[in-house]
């Protein structure tokens, strides 16, 4: 069992400058950010390691951080611009009992992450979903498709904190 | 020389009685024979997600009902348990008592609709309707406690809705009595019945290796023979002191992993849980249940993912609060939104009416899965 600063330091000795950093300030968990383009070599890392073995991904979640330049748009809808979305992963070790938060964020103009699909198969639907929701791209993906909202749903990303309900879809009113 | 064949794609729902709400399942079959499965979902997709950002902490509770609604009791507790932690709030002993005997009464009740509808699904009516008449019992001491009898808004952050009714104790005791015989005579009736067997075992085995990589958990993954719970392994609220055995599947009447171990391990969970009620339900400490409820609820900064035992499996809340009234993100990891994926793996290979008994066997919600 190891604690996330053990957790760090094994992860900065093994891949240096892609992993960012540790987040000690919440009050629950400890976050480590790390480099979106190369979270599979990571999660590899953290489930084949011996002292690691991170073999159980409990769950996967995008978020928009909200943290771009905000505009009012003239109907008062807000509009962000730059800033990151970002993708956490909760691992949980069954055989060592250990937990350790991930998180990776990417641009949000061109929020490309890789998937861990490989690595850990539950990720699978988790990032069609975060794809559904926030327009994650999760690069090597094998069927990155929309999952709830309807496959032709073009109006954008509806979990984004400005995401503007559309005025119609398929011809109807929405709201009807 | 050999006759040209050619796959067909059959679409069993998204209306199908057997689907157990509006899923629909792209079945791709060479005669009776599937070859691949592929869910479609989203049917009831509401976006609590979304909703649960507009709100403040105390109302995304009724919301959470509506998402696995056969068990809306473990919803409340995970959600609460998720925020209480965020919020380093301590609950009287009473209300963890309460939260726990309302927890295994649901995990009863919502075992009771899985293997009545298993069994209604491929054929046996009978006990059905025996194991409903034993889940209104346990409705009515819902009904009784909070006036509601499917969706309880019950478990509020630092305490609960209500104190329980002074008959509480009394009518759950009466329950234990006259549920225990009917395990009893679930099992004589449809556990070892043959043609209950000859339809189930055997039928979609699922190996513990792959359930684990996918992610599976509850009976889903205790029926592949990992004793695997998240009472026992992450203990909340009193878990860690109470004494309960982990029932797995073991392969009695086919292949361990089948459907047959997933039924069974429910029908030894419900035991279990008796079990739990019996350990507390004397001992219920006095005080008030609403003593240590915050007046403004505004958790600080931060992020908590929070998990509990479902009837379904893991259900885990991931909350990131920005040290505002309203959460800014609530992710929901919902037990059988992951099970689901399971579909396309335990198909493959068997026979179109298999696929209601692995469906059955899954026990999904699809409140849950589309959120």
């Amino acid at each position: 069992m190891k604690n996330p600063e053990e957790i760090y330091e094994l992860l900065k000795k093994e891949f240096n400058e892609t992993i960012f950093g540790l987040d000690k300030d919440t009050p629950v968990e400890n976050i480590i950010s790390v480099d979106p383009m190369n979270i599979h070599k990571i999660g590899a890392f953290l489930k084949d390691n011996e002292e690691l073995k991170f073999d159980s991904l409990m769950v996967l979640s995008g978020v928009d951080d909200a943290n771009g330049t905000k505009v009012k748009d003239e109907d008062g809808t807000e509009v962000i611009t730059g800033g990151t979305l970002s993708v956490y992963y909760h691992l949980h070790s069954t055989v060592l009992k250990h937990k350790i938060t991930i998180k990776t964020s990417a641009p949000r103009e061109n929020p490309e992450v890789e998937s861990v699909y490989d690595v850990w198969r539950t990720s699978d639907w988790h990032e069609r979903e975060a794809f559904d929701m926030f327009g994650i791209i999760f690069k090597n993906h094998p069927d990155l498709t929309r999952i709830l909202m309807p496959y032709d749903w073009d109006a954008g990303y509806p979990l984004r904190k400005d995401y503007k309900n559309p005025e119609f879809y398929q011809g109807m009113k929405v709201p009807y | 020389m050999a006759l040209k064949t050619e796959s067909m794609i059959l679409n069993m729902g998204p209306q199908h009685p057997s689907t157990h709400g509006v899923l629909r399942l792209e079945l791709e079959i060479e005669g009776e024979l599937i070859l691949s499965v592929k869910p479609h979902i989203g049917y009831l997709h509401r976006c609590f997600e979304k909703h649960a950002e507009a709100m403040t902490y105390p109302q995304v509770i009724p919301y959470t009902d509506r998402l696995d609604y056969l068990a809306a009791m473990g919803n409340n507790f995970g959600y609460v348990v998720a925020a209480e932690r965020l919020m380093g709030i301590q609950v009287p002993e009473r209300v963890e008592y309460i939260r726990v005997i309302m927890a295994e009464l649901q995990r009863i009740a919502s075992h009771l609709v899985a293997i009545a509808t298993n069994g209604a699904d491929i054929g046996a009516l009978t006990p059905f309707l025996y194991l409903f008449r034993d889940r209104e019992y346990i409705l009515t001491l819902f009904e009784m406690t909070c006036g509601a009898r499917m969706l309880y808004n019950y478990m509020w952050i630092g305490g609960l809705s209500h104190d329980i009714h002074p008959d509480f104790v009394r009518k759950t005791k009466e329950f234990i009595n006259h549920f225990r015989p009917t395990v009893v005579e679930l099992n004589n009736l449809l556990t070892f019945n043959k043609i209950f067997i000859e339809r189930t075992a055997n039928i979609g085995v699922l190996p513990v290796d792959t359930a684990i990589n996918i992610g599976a958990s509850g009976p889903v993954l205790r029926g592949s023979g990992l004793a695997f719970d998240v009472r026992r392994e992450d203990p909340y609220s009193i878990y860690d002191k109470l004494e309960f055995d982990i029932p797995v599947g073991q392969g009695m009447v086919g292949t361990v992993g089948d459907c047959w171990d997933r039924y069974y391990v429910r029908v030894l969970e419900m035991e279990q849980s008796l079990r739990i009620i019996e350990q507390l339900i004397d001992s219920i400490p006095d005080g008030d249940v609403q003593s240590a409820i915050p007046k403004r609820i505004k958790p600080p900064k931060g992020t908590v993912y929070g998990r509990v035992e479902n009837p379904r499996g893991e259900l885990g809340y991931f909350i990131i609060s920005d040290g505002n009234l309203n959460p800014f993100r609530v992710k929901v990891r919902a037990p059988s939104f992951v099970n689901l994926e399971l579909m396309g793996e335990l198909c493959k290979g068997h026979l179109v009416a298999d696929v209601i008994a692995i469906l059955g066997s899954l026990d999904i919600v699809l409140g849950e899965i589309d959120r």
